[in-house]
């Protein structure tokens, strides 16, 4: 599936548009830092909650559960929130 | 589990035994021929500032990272290898690695965090990596973090991989004296000035700004902490560790028995093997009092340091005293203190130096150097006699260490 990729974070992939695999939300942020290493911790902390500034959309829809449910049609946004000056 | 305290004294000495305690080779100062660096850590980013020979003009290289923050910028003095402890506004805490003196950066492939807890119960997680310190001479690529909330880290391959180290982020005693997180500094509580005992890899000390200073003899397996005479804000009990918040803590490398601290409450000395720290900043003017945030020890005597006094009083404004910055230095360890502000402003020059914001270097005679909050950073190459600003104009600057090439 496709996977738009907020511009903090394009130093890992080079791109703004990735493609990655998973059967859910958490799936998916593994194959990605399988392929940029490093990328699922600047989103995700130890102890598996998104970062506070970080949103995760799914087909438009906002989601903050890594066990969510994905179809390889679905589309996947990385954004960041507003966090201050 | 915390120790039991041992008063044992790492030399046959007394406490101040210089001949015996001093490691020749710290005791030397650089050679005239090695370039000094001022490695200068921001809100926004690094730079480097690079000396001629004199040490008197300074070129910058940067920015590095530009929009990400930077919390502490160190040199391994035994590799060469920088490590740069970095966040952004939106992304999770990592560190970056160098080892062409930043002309390529490499992250970490497992960054500073807390071990993951069971599910339903609530772990902590890094919001940064605050400090950084090369280990033991004889430990080669071994590396110590300190992050908040506070925790304590440790590299075993010049910062590639971390691991949680010691007991320390687990301990429920410490867990209870490192308070909640909202017990912090406003950007949160910190573990910080980690420090290793040049004559032994296994003797290590630890701060934490709310929660004391702490000292470990067996490579970490315990600790306990060392906050004898140290006093804490009226109305608290200064026998309880988590009310103690230490700034700065320093060792002194021509003399590894004495230490430096700058805390909350005051400027102190403690010479092992003793256990109660002395509050030399009585011996401070009056008006301008021993409050601040970093501790500078002198490379080659131990009763020379320096400290940058900032106002305490009422809402804690922590800026210059009266708008009139000064450095203060003793010669006598603390019995008396002397003014430096040769070269700054003589009034209406509001500062704030963050307790990472203040090194000197190993030259003869001894460079100093600090950054203010307001992006200044201002340099000494004799000793604080002197003091001209070198850059103005950076973000925020959240620490300055020194480094040497050459």
């Amino acid at each position: 599936m496709n996977v738009l990729i907020a511009s903090p974070l394009r130093s890992y992939t080079g791109a703004s548009m990735v493609a990655a695999d998973g059967a859910t939300v958490g799936a998916v942020l593994a194959d990605l830092d399988r392929r940029y290493p490093g990328i699922r911790f600047r989103m995700v902390d130890e102890q598996d909650r998104i970062r506070r500034h970080v949103r995760l959309f799914v087909n438009g829809a906002p989601t903050f559960d890594l066990s969510a449910p994905l179809s390889p049609a679905d589309e996947i946004c990385i954004v960041q929130a507003l966090s201050g000056g | 589990m915390v120790g039991k305290r041992k008063t044992k004294s790492l030399s046959k000495s007394k406490s101040k035994s210089k001949s015996k305690s001093k490691p020749k080779s710290r005791a030397k100062p650089s050679a005239p021929s090695r370039l000094t660096l001022i490695l200068v850590a921001t809100r926004k980013g690094a730079w480097i500032y690079r000396s001629d020979r004199a040490r008197e003009t300074w070129r910058a290289d940067g920015p590095h990272f530009l929009g990400q923050i930077i919390h502490h910028l160190v040199m391994d003095r035994r590799s060469g290898t920088l490590l740069a402890a970095a966040k952004t506004g939106h992304l999770g805490p990592t560190i970056f690695r160098s080892t062409d003196l930043g002309k390529s950066w490499e992250e970490a492939a497992r960054p500073p965090a807390f071990a993951k807890v069971a599910e339903g119960l609530k772990g902590r997680s890094v919001n940064h990596t605050f400090w950084l310190t090369p280990a033991h001479e004889n430990e080669p690529g071994v590396w110590y973090a300190g992050t908040s909330p506070q925790g304590l880290f440790r590299s075993e391959d010049d910062g590639v991989n971390w691991t949680p180290f010691s007991i320390v982020n687990d301990d429920p005693v410490y867990r209870g004296w490192m308070g909640s997180e909202q017990d912090g500094t406003p950007d949160g509580p910190k573990l910080h000035s980690v420090t290793i005992d040049p004559r032994d890899p296994k003797h290590l000390y630890f701060a934490m700004s709310g929660g004391g200073v702490h000292e470990s003899r067996d490579g970490g397996a315990s600790f306990f902490p060392l906050v004898e005479g140290l006093e804490v804000v009226e109305g608290f009990d200064a026998a309880n560790v988590t009310f103690h918040d230490p700034h700065c803590v320093r060792l002194c490398p021509s003399n590894p028995d004495r230490l430096y601290q700058q805390n909350h409450c005051g400027i102190y000395r403690l010479d092992r093997p003793g256990i109660r720290w002395k509050r030399i900043g009585r011996a401070m003017p009056r008006a301008v009092g021993d409050i601040g945030f970093p501790m500078v020890v002198h490379p080659r005597d131990d009763d020379r340091a320096w400290v940058l006094p900032m106002d305490g009083q009422t809402v804690w404004p922590r800026t210059a005293v009266d708008g009139k910055p000064a450095v203060y230095a003793t010669a006598d360890g603390g019995k008396s203190w002397s003014r430096q502000d040769r070269g700054m402003p003589r009034r209406d020059a509001w500062w704030t130096v963050k307790r990472q914001a203040m090194s000197a270097d190993a030259h003869d005679p001894v460079g100093l150097y600090f950054g203010t909050t307001s992006g200044e950073l201002w340099a000494s190459r004799n000793e604080g006699r002197a003091w001209r600003a070198i850059a103005r104009h950076l973000p925020e600057i959240y620490a300055v260490e020194t480094a040497e090439i050459g």
